[in-house]
């Protein structure tokens, strides 16, 4: 009995050690676009579309679990692995696509940040520069291991949207209901809805990022059992709360379902609830817009950098590794310019960002399984016969949902 | 103008990414293939290319270099032997494209690890053209080069990269990392070049890689050069590489370590592996280590190191020197000697820097510092970083209960663990 115990504290111990990548990569999902699409679900279809999480916090394990474990066993970062088995006119295109899909994110989180701040009667004038010197500052003058601590912590602030949704008083017995009954209607825009909340779940920033921070924290494959837990909870806990925002807006909007046009309306809906409602859900969005802005540029700058064969990491100062720094401020100076710039046009913005990520998702998910099937690469590790079968479905549903996005929002631009 | 320089102006290279696709004529002038990619042998010759693959539609044919009469950017390969023969894969070729492109290696005078984008060869004209490895490209000129390549004739490559900045590691300080045993012995790689870097680079370096490449080079490497650099290792990834090393191995690299870091290192792995490399230890720091690995790691007995150079107090200066030269392999970590009394009970501290002001016939006792301040190993580690601070310690002595010597910490044990903060 004691061993138990003794082996469970171990792995406890571990868990905590490798903390971080996962977690992290898993809640940025839900950055403002994500939340905007749950809220709309919400708003529209109240509880209808929660039995779609379960699918989504499958297809984000299986892609999140084989980042984590390529990462472990080989030490390199997923641009490192493109670059050595695709060679560099593949890397080099991949990585265009990727700083102009990421930048286009970039605006959409620091509009994110206006928005939020709108609530309170901000204007984006002031917290849209604000919001980027702070992300700026956070890599120039930090170091790798507090800014994961930084991070961290912005994932424990998500918890605002499960106070939200519980002062919203929702119908839990509906909710219940719905989280595994599936439904499904003949509606355009009904499969509209779901086939955005898909294709919004797996972006291919997160499987650079992910499989970067895994390398980073120095994970082996000793540890990587209790990667593999973290990776999961993190999931577990994205779905949780995506759960809590579609049920938040479904409980708002109960007797009269509504289509929204921003995050904005979702947590102003909430005003019957009282102001904490309000004040959750809009601090709620801040913290994962800052979030995600903080992340894009940094990843988007590490991820070329290393595709590239250029000096990167924040452990480095500015002189030996010039071009990530430029890239990062670029990226930061750009994204958030846009935002401030008169009669931006967020709409196109984003439907631009659905088509690159689109157009680049394929890509991605397809070099990963070639990757992770690789035995000079993956040694013991590579995916089981089963596991590639699950893995190749997850991919090409993913895949299928994503395009059929980007057709829906080409076709028809709002 | 100097000959050298006349030299310089007819210098003629190639780069690979103009290798490829280059074509080849046979005797009577028709082109029979395609450049695919090139070899060298290192074992026989670690920079001339020693065989052309080509492609003729069919399978690869294998062109020895000496059956080439000239090579050129204009005019291609031609041979002067066409007795060809099909290509079979050899352990023994490290092929341009397939093991050097895109992949990671180290430059040792830039001492940091560099991906491959271009190589640039050296025409030589001897009795007959043969291609020498001269530079491996890294940077911004030789991505345009890959990126251009094929698309854009290559004189006007050549002329348009003319304005961004080269950036090369010539070949003889380009250091492959092969993880495996088999193909390091067949293409002639060792790591032997990284031993000349100074042991925290190596370290730096070392971590950047993957962990395959890790242990491949700090179970080759000479075991102190090894022991130097894992020192300077982030003690998490210490651990990792000892516990993928055969015991045996890992055992060579902790002797070789100052019995504190060694114990720090094995603290942090699983108790079987400890037991595992103890037991293929030797003796004399064996009993060091062990002692060591007793005491909890944020104590000063965590913190300290048993090596130290401990002198009768009586002793006069001119017999200390004599001491001292005997422990020549210790100074050079020494700032401090320690004075014991005839119980062997530690009764001052003298600064090395102290013998120099003094005459021969002094006795060691006049000369050490006014107060002993010292500490006990159970004494937490902040304390023991308040008194370096307050009393602007090189090195404090720690003492067991009877007033003997237990170990000394060193200002740079206060700055490691202050750094890990």
């Amino acid at each position: 009995m004691r061993n138990l115990f003794a082996r469970m504290k171990r792995h406890i111990v571990v868990l905590f050690a490798v903390l971080g990548p996962g977690f992290i990569t898993a809640m940025v999902d839900n950055d403002s676009g994500g939340i905007y699409t749950y809220s709309q679900a919400g708003a529209r279809w109240l509880y209808l579309p929660l039995w779609t999480l379960l699918p989504i916090t499958i297809a984000l394990i299986v892609t999140q679990e084989m980042c984590s474990r390529m990462g472990a066993v080989t030490g390199k970062g997923l641009s490192d692995l493109i670059r050595e088995e695709f060679g560099l006119r593949m890397t080099f295109g991949i990585m265009l696509l990727l700083v102009l899909a990421n930048l286009t994110n970039i605006v959409a989180e620091f509009a994110g940040v206006a928005t939020a701040l709108d609530i309170f009667g901000v204007s984006k004038f002031i917290s849209v520069p604000l919001a980027a010197i702070l992300v700026w500052f956070l890599a120039v003058k930090g170091n790798y291991q507090n800014i994961e601590k930084i991070f961290l912590f912005a994932c424990l602030i998500y918890v605002s949207y499960i106070a939200a949704g519980i002062l919203v008083k929702p119908d839990w017995k509906e909710a219940a209901l719905y989280s595994v009954r599936p439904k499904l209607m003949m509606d355009s825009g009904y499969i509209a809805m779901l086939i955005a909340m898909v294709g919004t779940t797996i972006a291919p920033w997160m499987q650079f990022y992910l499989q970067a921070a895994v390398v980073e924290k120095g994970i082996t494959t000793k540890e990587y059992r209790e990667s593999r837990i973290e990776v999961i909870i993190g999931c577990v806990m994205t779905s949780v709360i995506a759960f809590f925002i579609i049920v938040a807006c479904a409980g708002a909007y109960r007797d009269h379902p509504t289509d929204i046009s921003s995050a904005k309306e979702a947590a102003l809906a909430l005003k019957p609830f009282g102001q904490y409602a309000v004040l959750l859900f809009s601090a709620g969005l801040l913290n994962a817009s800052v979030f995600a802005a903080c992340i894009l540029p940094l990843s988007t700058a590490y991820s070329v950098c290393e595709g590239m064969g250029f000096e990167h990491g924040v452990n480095k100062r500015w002189n030996e590794a010039p071009i990530f720094y430029w890239l990062y401020t670029l990226l930061i100076v750009v994204g958030a310019g846009i935002v401030v710039l008169p009669n931006f046009p967020l709409v196109k913005m984003i439907l631009l960002s659905q088509v690159l990520n689109g157009m680049l998702l394929p890509f991605i998910l397809i070099f990963m399984i070639i990757l992770i099937n690789k035995k000079n690469l993956m040694h013991e590790w590579v995916n089981p016969p089963v596991y590639n079968a699950v893995a190749w479905v997850t991919v090409v549903v993913v895949i299928g949902m994503t395009l059929a996005l980007t057709g829906i929002t080409l076709r028809n631009p709002q | 103008m100097t000959p050298e320089r006349t030299a310089a102006e007819n210098f003629d290279f190639l780069f690979f990414t103009e290798t490829i696709g280059m074509p080849v004529y046979d005797l009577k002038h028709r082109r029979i293939g395609r450049v695919k990619d090139v070899a060298i042998v290192p074992l026989i010759h670690a920079a001339r290319v020693d065989r052309f693959l080509v492609s003729a539609g069919g399978p690869w044919l294998s062109i020895r270099y000496d059956q080439i009469a000239s090579i050129s950017l204009s005019g291609g390969i031609q041979l002067s032997n066409e007795k060809l023969y099909p290509y079979h894969s050899d352990e023994y070729m490290l092929r341009i494209q397939r093991d050097l492109l895109d992949q990671q290696i180290i430059d040792v005078n830039g001492r940091k690890v560099v991906r491959v984008n271009d190589v640039t060869f050296e025409i030589r004209h001897d009795d007959r053209d043969s291609l020498s490895i001269l530079e491996v490209d890294v940077g911004l000129r030789s991505i345009f080069r890959r990126l251009t390549q094929g698309v854009v004739p290559p004189q006007w490559v050549r002329r348009a990269q003319q304005s961004i900045q080269p950036n090369s590691i010539r070949w003889d300080y380009c250091n492959i990392v092969e993880a495996d045993p088999l193909r390091r012995l067949r293409l002639n790689i060792s790591h032997d070049k990284l031993e000349l870097l100074h042991p925290a680079d190596l370290a730096d370096i070392v971590e950047e890689l993957g962990p395959a490449e890790r242990e491949a080079i700090m179970g080759t490497i000479d075991s102190e050069v090894a022991a130097e650099a894992l020192s300077e290792i982030d003690p998490k990834m210490q651990a990792s590489i000892l516990e993928a090393l055969e015991p045996d191995v890992a055992a060579d690299i902790v002797e070789e370590m100052s019995p504190d870091q060694a114990a720090d290192a094995l603290a942090e792995l699983g108790d079987e592996t400890t037991a595992e490399i103890l037991e293929e230890m030797e003796t004399e720091p064996l009993e060091d280590v062990k002692e060591l690995l007793e005491y909890d790691e944020n104590t000063a007995g965590g913190m300290m190191n048993t090596e130290a150079i401990v002198l009768p107090e009586e002793t006069t200066l001119a017999e200390a020197m004599v001491r001292l030269r005997e422990h020549e392999d210790l100074l050079e970590n020494t700032h401090v000697l320690f004075l014991a009394d005839a119980g062997n009970r530690i009764t001052g501290a003298v600064p090395l820097a102290r013998l120099f002001l003094a005459d021969g016939h002094t006795r060691m006792k006049d000369l050490s510092l006014g107060r002993l301040i010292s500490t006990g190993p159970e004494e937490k580690q902040n304390r023991v970083t308040e008194l370096f601070d307050k009393y602007n310690l090189l090195a404090m002595p720690v003492l067991e209960k009877d007033g003997t010597l237990a170990g000394v910490i060193t200002a740079d044990d206060v700055i490691t663990v202050l750094r890990h903060k």
